[in-house]
Order: structure tokens, then C-alpha cells, then sequence
């Protein structure tokens, strides 16, 4: 007798809708099992994760903008993820829009320039992370080039582009020769909406872009032609849709959106570019992409529910002296059970009883 | 919606942890920002073996709580406002990367107390405190100039800050008395903790013929290679010896427990004021390991100069100090340089035929 899995004839609503929940299910029973072996109580360990952060308004300010570039790179990635266009290297472009951005706020330093140099900087920074993009996007089109390889391999040029740039020429010559620009000046910095606390204006952009994918996905014959190429590139093919175009714009978009987020990161809570901006948003978002599913709507709830395991964690560290390790493990099990459920979408557990079988369609 | 019914049921059940918390709220919250897993073994390490020093002393009159693993870019600012927002009142921030969100957060809190690690930025609630590493660095640099045999010293830098700099200064003055024709390698890996970048350093170092591996990053990564190939090495930031038993030489060792117990005390007392300290041997700021692994008259050097800088009768930068370009370096101190000119020293001495990065 054996467990196998078997390919469904079509796709189980009943078990897409309750998927999440049996993810967050079963996560939530490992955690209690997890925290009694680490002597604490389940209870509070699971309040002070999920409910605490939610509690006061100073960690939501805190969720929305840890979340805000997740969401808006996660947008962009789940439009290429759609037409079958696998760009890796949101990263790269991540830090390339910073580094276009600060360009000028670096170069407008000190020199009393007006309040067009917010709007320049995050739009130099979405059209750099474009360009960016395109790079691997040309490559795949014209030379049939591997984008996963090449925009993962141009993460690392942009990183050591931005680490040459704040130890040279835009190092601050105040700053005891450590690698980082002066602070930037109030008119390159991304206002804050509420007084004393962080929630930025990058916010209110993500949510506009969640919009706009919404939009995008499931109003307009682009949107619609994304979706085939990706799902049916024959019939996509039949139907006349240029699947090379649409890797070109897929890749652009997801890349204007990534280097808005990393201007927007460098102009907002950080102030100036240094090194290690980014905590890795650029590969995270590619969790967020899938844990939304690819939708709108699913990434922006996927984006806070991730911030919100990162300052759960950090409540849980401080008021129950709970290791940071468990808080990655805890992300960590929580995409494992999304992932194992949402297999469970395609297919089915069987027991088969006779001589062993290789299931159909499992690999 | 499941998420709201537990908590419903959560909020009735921890009401009576939650009363518990209050009853030692008198008690005077402490916070500590760091910047690796406090198992790093060196940096971190160090910082929570005070921690721990801290709570054995005064573990009835204070609470302590950590962050650890802390990046520092748009993260810290949220860790070190977390931690104030939980009731912590003096809080340190241990690494030189959370000195402008540390400010921030001090500006935002007036009535909160902030100690930066190694910064130069402070503020009315805001002290800073570092220690004079060079010292040690010094004693390394003539150890190492009487054990290398191939007359080259390799060195993994972590980020081209003066902190680090002067430590390479201050290494090859010492060797230099040593042996005047002394080389040294040195190998940026750009991070503090990383025990993959550290490990390729050092071998990279050794590949390149020097024979003895000194570090100015966190991890033992590091020894453990020079102990693989048989080389010597210094430790760096704790007690090293475990992964390179027959490899250390000796160890810088961060003693903060001292000045941790004496800021919190304060704490308690209501006298704590900002400012900034930059302690030494003779404060105990740091202490040197056990000198192993070399000849007798060789510690008995170590043991003689560490002794004369304890005394102040020995400073490393006594001048002339000669920059890279052969010109004397403006000896603003007297005697020797100014401590201005060494926690910005962006220089080069004479013998490096190195370029330091962004010069």
C-alpha cells in the first residue's frame, strides 16, 4: 500500500480558497508545538506575533513601510512571472534606481535646488531600474540568453557599482571615510505623512501600483495577452500576441517598479545611499510575488503579512526573549505549508493498494 | 478571521502574564542593539558576555532585552525605536552603522538614554564609547615582525574606516621596530561578519605568501583557516584559541562589562550624562589574550611594551609618524598625534605600498 500523487483533472476551487488557511493552519500548529519545546507559552508567543504588531499604530506605520517596497517590486515581478518571463534580479535593479536617484541628490547638495529634484530623483530611479531590466530582456530576446542567469548575475554588478560609488566619488567628506553619501537635503527626501513616524509617501505609490496591476491584469487586451502568453504561449502564438514584446515590457515594468522602490527606500526611511539598503528586498519579493499568487490584490495582503512575521519578530525577541532563528524558521515553515498546499491544488493524495504506479503528470 | 478569534482567546488567556510584566516595571529597562548572532564569537559575542557580566551584577534593579542580528540600514532605526517603545531607558546601539538611526531615535526620545559603539555623532542623550584598539595592535605588529618568517603580514580589513585604519597604522609602526623592511597584504572584504568572505580572505592572504593572518572582522572564520594550513594568527575582538590552538598568538579582547556595569549604574543613580569615552589598556577598554604559540623572549616583549603602554610611557603613534607619501604627518598631541587625527586617520604610514580605498 502506498501515499501517491495524483494530477487532478482541473484545478480545485474548494481547495484554492482553502489553501492559505490550511498553510496558516498547520504553521500555526508547528509554531505552538515549536515554542512548547522552547519552553514558552504558544499563546502569548502567537499574540505577540500576530496580534501585538497589529495592536498600535506605530507598528502598522512600521508594517506598511517594510512592506511598501516588498509590494511594489512583487507587482512588477508577478507580471513577468505571468508571461513566463523569469526575471531574478530584482535586486540589481533595486539598487540601480537608488543609485540613479541619489545621482542627484548628491550632485543638488547644498545648492538650495527647488522641489523638482523629489520628482526627478524617483523618476530617474524607475526609468534606470527599466533600462536595467532590459538589459537581461534583450539578451533572452535577441541572443536567447537564460534571463534567470543574467539578471541574477547583474545583482551583483549594481551592488558593486553602488559599493564603488559611496566609498569614491560620493562619499561624504564628513564621514570619517565610511562608506556612505551625506544625508540627503529636505527636498530629496520622501515626505512622511503622519508626524513621528516613518509611514512615507512610498506607501500611498505602492498602493497606486497595486491598483494599477489590478487594472492592468484584469481590464486591459495587454493585461490579457500577459496572461496567455504565460499560461498558453501556443495560443498565444495563434492569436497573433508578440511574446518577445511582451518580455521587453514585462521585464521594463517590473524594473521601473523596483529601482521606484529602491529610490523611494533610499529617499524615504534610510536618507542616504550606503551599502546594504537593501535586507535582500529584491529576492523577498519574489516570496511575496508567489505567496499573492501572482494577483494584485494577493501580493499586497502576502507583502504585509511578510512584514508583519518581521516586526512580530522582533516584538517576540524583545518581550519574550524569543531568538530571532526562530522567526526565520518560522517564515521559513510558513512557505513550506503554502507551497505544499497549493500543490494540493493540481493534485490529489491516493491510496493505491497494488504494485507500485508512477503517478501521472507529478514531476 | 481565524487569526481575530485567537486572538480573543489569546488576549483572555495571557491577561495574566501580562499582569505579571507589570509588577516588574520598576524594574530600570536596558536594551542592546547587535549587530551579528550573538554567537558570532567575536564582536556580538563580546558584547552579550557584558550583557550577561551586567545582569549577574545589578540582575535585581534591571532588565535587559536584545535585538541581535540587526542590518544596518533602514532596519535599525525600526529595532532601536522597538526597543524604546518597550520601555527600555538607556539603550546601546554596538555597532558603528546604527549611529545615524541611533540619532534619529534620540532625537525623537529626549528622555531616553542612547550609547553608540564607536561613532563620533552624539547628542545631549546620546554618549559614545569606543576603545583605543590601536594599542593592541601595536604589541601584534612587533610580535608578528619577530615571528613571520617570510616578512609578510596579512590582513583582512573590514571597511576602510579610520577605526580600521589606524589599527593597520598602529600594526605596522609596531612591526617596523621591529623590522624596518616588513610588507603587509591586505584584503577589504567589506562586511563585519562574514564568515565565508573571511575564511577566502585569509586564504587568499596565505596563497600570497604571507604567514601570519591578523583581522579586523568579527568571526573566527579566519584562525580556523590559518590553524588548517599551520600559519599563525592574531585573534580578533574574544578569545580565539579554541579554533586555532596552536595558531593564536594572541587576542584583542573586548572587555565591555566594566563600562556597561558603570553606565547603568549611573542609570540607576540618575547621573548619567553624554559623552564620549575612549578607553584603553589602562582602563581595561580592552585586554590582550594570553601570549601562546612563540618563544619565550618574544612575550617577554609583548609583555614589556603592553606594560609601557598601560603606563603611558609608549604611544603608539608617538611622532614622527611618516604618511605614505613620505611627508611628516602635523604632530598636533605633543608627542604624539592628537586623538582627533586618529579617530579620523585616513592615511597610510610610510611602508604600506597599499592604496587606501577612495584615496
Amino acid at each position: 500500500m502506498q501515499l501517491i500523487l495524483e494530477k487532478r483533472a482541473e484545478r480545485s476551487r474548494t481547495v484554492a480558497l482553502a489553501s492559505p488557511l490550511i498553510a496558516i493552519g498547520l504553521t500555526i500548529v508547528t509554531m505552538t508545538i515549536l515554542f512548547m519545546v522552547l519552553g514558552k507559552n504558544p499563546i502569548s508567543a502567537l499574540y505577540v506575533y500576530f496580534i501585538v504588531p497589529l495592536a498600535d499604530g506605530y507598528s502598522l506605520q512600521e508594517i506598511a513601510v517594510k512592506a511598501t517596497p516588498l509590494v511594489m517590486i512583487a507587482i512588477g515581478l508577478s507580471l513577468c512571472y505571468l508571461a513566463n518571463a523569469w526575471n531574478i534580479g530584482a535586486e540589481g535593479q533595486f539598487l540601480m534606481g537608488a543609485v540613479a536617484g541619489s545621482w542627484i541628490a548628491v550632485k543638488t547638495q547644498g545648492t538650495g535646488a527647488g522641489h523638482w529634484v523629489l520628482p526627478a530623483m524617483l523618476l530617474l530611479g524607475a526609468l534606470a531600474g527599466a533600462l536595467y531590466a532590459l538589459i537581461p530582456a534583450i539578451c533572452k530576446v535577441r541572443f536567447g540568453a537564460s534571463e534567470i542567469l543574467t539578471s541574477l548575475m547583474l545583482v551583483y554588478v549594481a551592488d558593486l557599482l553602488l559599493d564603488y560609488l559611496v566609498r569614491g566619488p560620493w562619499r561624504d567628506p564628513q564621514g570619517f571615510n565610511f562608506p556612505t553619501t551625506a544625508e540627503f537635503d529636505p527636498v530629496a527626501t520622501v515626505p512622511t505623512l503622519i508626524e513621528g513616524g516613518r509611514l512615507h509617501l512610498g506607501s500611498i505609490l505602492a498602493l497606486i501600483v497595486v491598483a494599477a496591476g489590478a487594472v492592468l491584469l484584469g481590464k486591459t487586451i495587454k493585461g490579457f495577452e500577459i496572461r496567455v502568453v504565460g499560461a498558453a504561449p501556443r495560443a498565444a502564438r495563434f492569436g497573433g500576441f508578440n511574446a518577445n514584446q511582451l518580455i521587453l515590457l514585462t521585464f521594463a515594468i517590473s524594473g521601473a517598479l523596483s529601482g521606484l522602490a529602491g529610490i523611494i527606500e533610499v529617499a524615504g526611511p534610510v536618507g542616504h545611499l550606503q551599502p546594504g539598503i537593501s535586507p535582500g528586498y529584491g529576492f523577498t519579493a519574489i516570496i511575496v510575488a508567489f505567496l499573492g499568487r501572482l494577483n494584485p490584490i494577493g501580493i499586497l495582503i502576502a507583502g504585509l503579512f511578510l512584514a508583519l512575521t518581521f516586526i512580530g519578530g522582533e516584538q517576540a525577541q524583545i518581550t519574550m526573549k524569543i531568538p530571532l532563528d526562530v522567526t526565520k524558521v518560522f517564515q521559513g515553515i510558513l512557505l513550506f505549508y503554502v507551497l505544499a498546499c497549493d500543490s494540493l491544488i493540481l493534485y490529489r493524495f491516493r491510496i493505491v493498494s497494488s504494485s507500485p504506479q508512477v503517478a501521472r503528470g507529478a514531476h | 478571521m481565524n487569526r481575530n478569534l485567537l486572538g480573543a482567546a489569546a488576549a483572555l488567556l495571557i491577561a495574566g502574564s501580562l499582569t505579571s510584566s507589570a509588577v516588574a516595571a520598576d524594574k530600570l529597562k536596558v536594551g542592546f542593539i547587535y549587530l551579528g548572532p550573538v554567537g558570532d564569537l567575536g564582536w556580538t559575542y563580546q558584547h552579550e558576555l557584558a550583557r550577561q557580566a551586567l545582569v549577574k551584577e545589578l540582575g535585581d534593579k534591571i532588565e535587559t532585552t536584545f535585538l541581535e542580528n540587526v542590518p544596518e540600514g533602514p532596519d535599525a532605526e525600526r529595532a532601536v525605536e522597538q526597543l524604546v517603545r518597550a520601555g527600555n531607558k538607556l539603550i546601546f546601539t554596538t555597532s558603528f552603522g546604527y549611529m545615524d538611526p541611533t540619532l534619529k531615535v534620540a532625537k525623537k526620545y529626549p528622555n531616553v538614554h542612547f550609547e553608540h559603539c564607536s561613532g563620533y555623532k552624539r547628542d545631549n542623550n546620546m554618549a559614545t564609547y569606543s576603545a583605543r584598539w590601536y594599542q593592541g595592535r601595536y604589541i601584534q605588529g612587533e610580535i608578528a615582525a619577530k615571528m613571520s618568517k617570510a616578512g609578510v603580514l596579512g590582513y583582512i580589513g573590514s571597511f576602510p574606516i579610520p577605526e580600521v585604519v589606524s589599527g593597520i597604522n598602529a600594526t605596522m609602526i609596531g612591526a617596523q621596530t621591529i623590522n624596518p623592511n616588513i610588507k603587509v597584504k591586505i584584503i577589504w572584504v567589506n562586511s563585519w561578519f562574514d564568515p565565508g568572505k573571511e575564511a577566502d580572505a585569509a586564504k587568499a592572504l596565505l596563497d600570497q605568501g604571507a604567514d601570519i593572518i591578523m583581522q579586523h572582522t568579527d568571526s573566527p572564520a579566519a584562525m580556523q583557516i590559518a590553524s588548517e594550513r599551520g600559519k599563525l594568527a592574531f585573534g580578533q575582538d574574544s578569545e580565539m584559541i579554541k579554533f586555532g590552538p596552536k595558531s593564536q598568538l594572541t587576542s584583542i579582547l573586548d572587555t565591555w562589562a566594566p563600562y556597561y556595569i558603570e553606565r547603568v549604574k549611573a542609570e540607576l543613580d540618575g547621573t548619567w550624562k553624554s559623552g564620549d569615552v575612549w578607553g584603553g589598556l589602562e582602563t581595561k577598554m580592552f585586554e590582550m589574550a594570553p601570549y601562546t604559540n612563540m618563544p619565550d623572549d618574544v612575550k617577554k616583549m609583548a609583555e614589556g611594551t603592553q606594560a609601557a603602554i598601560t603606563a603611558g610611557k609608549l604611544h603608539p603613534f608617538k611622532c614622527p609618524v611618516v604618511g605614505q607619501d613620505g611627508k611628516e604627518v602635523e604632530c598636533k598631541g605633543g608627542d604624539h598625534l592628537e586623538d582627533s587625527q586618529i579617530l579620523g586617520m585616513n592615511f597610510y604610514v610610510k611602508g604600506i605600498d597599499d592604496k587606501l580605498p577612495g584615496k
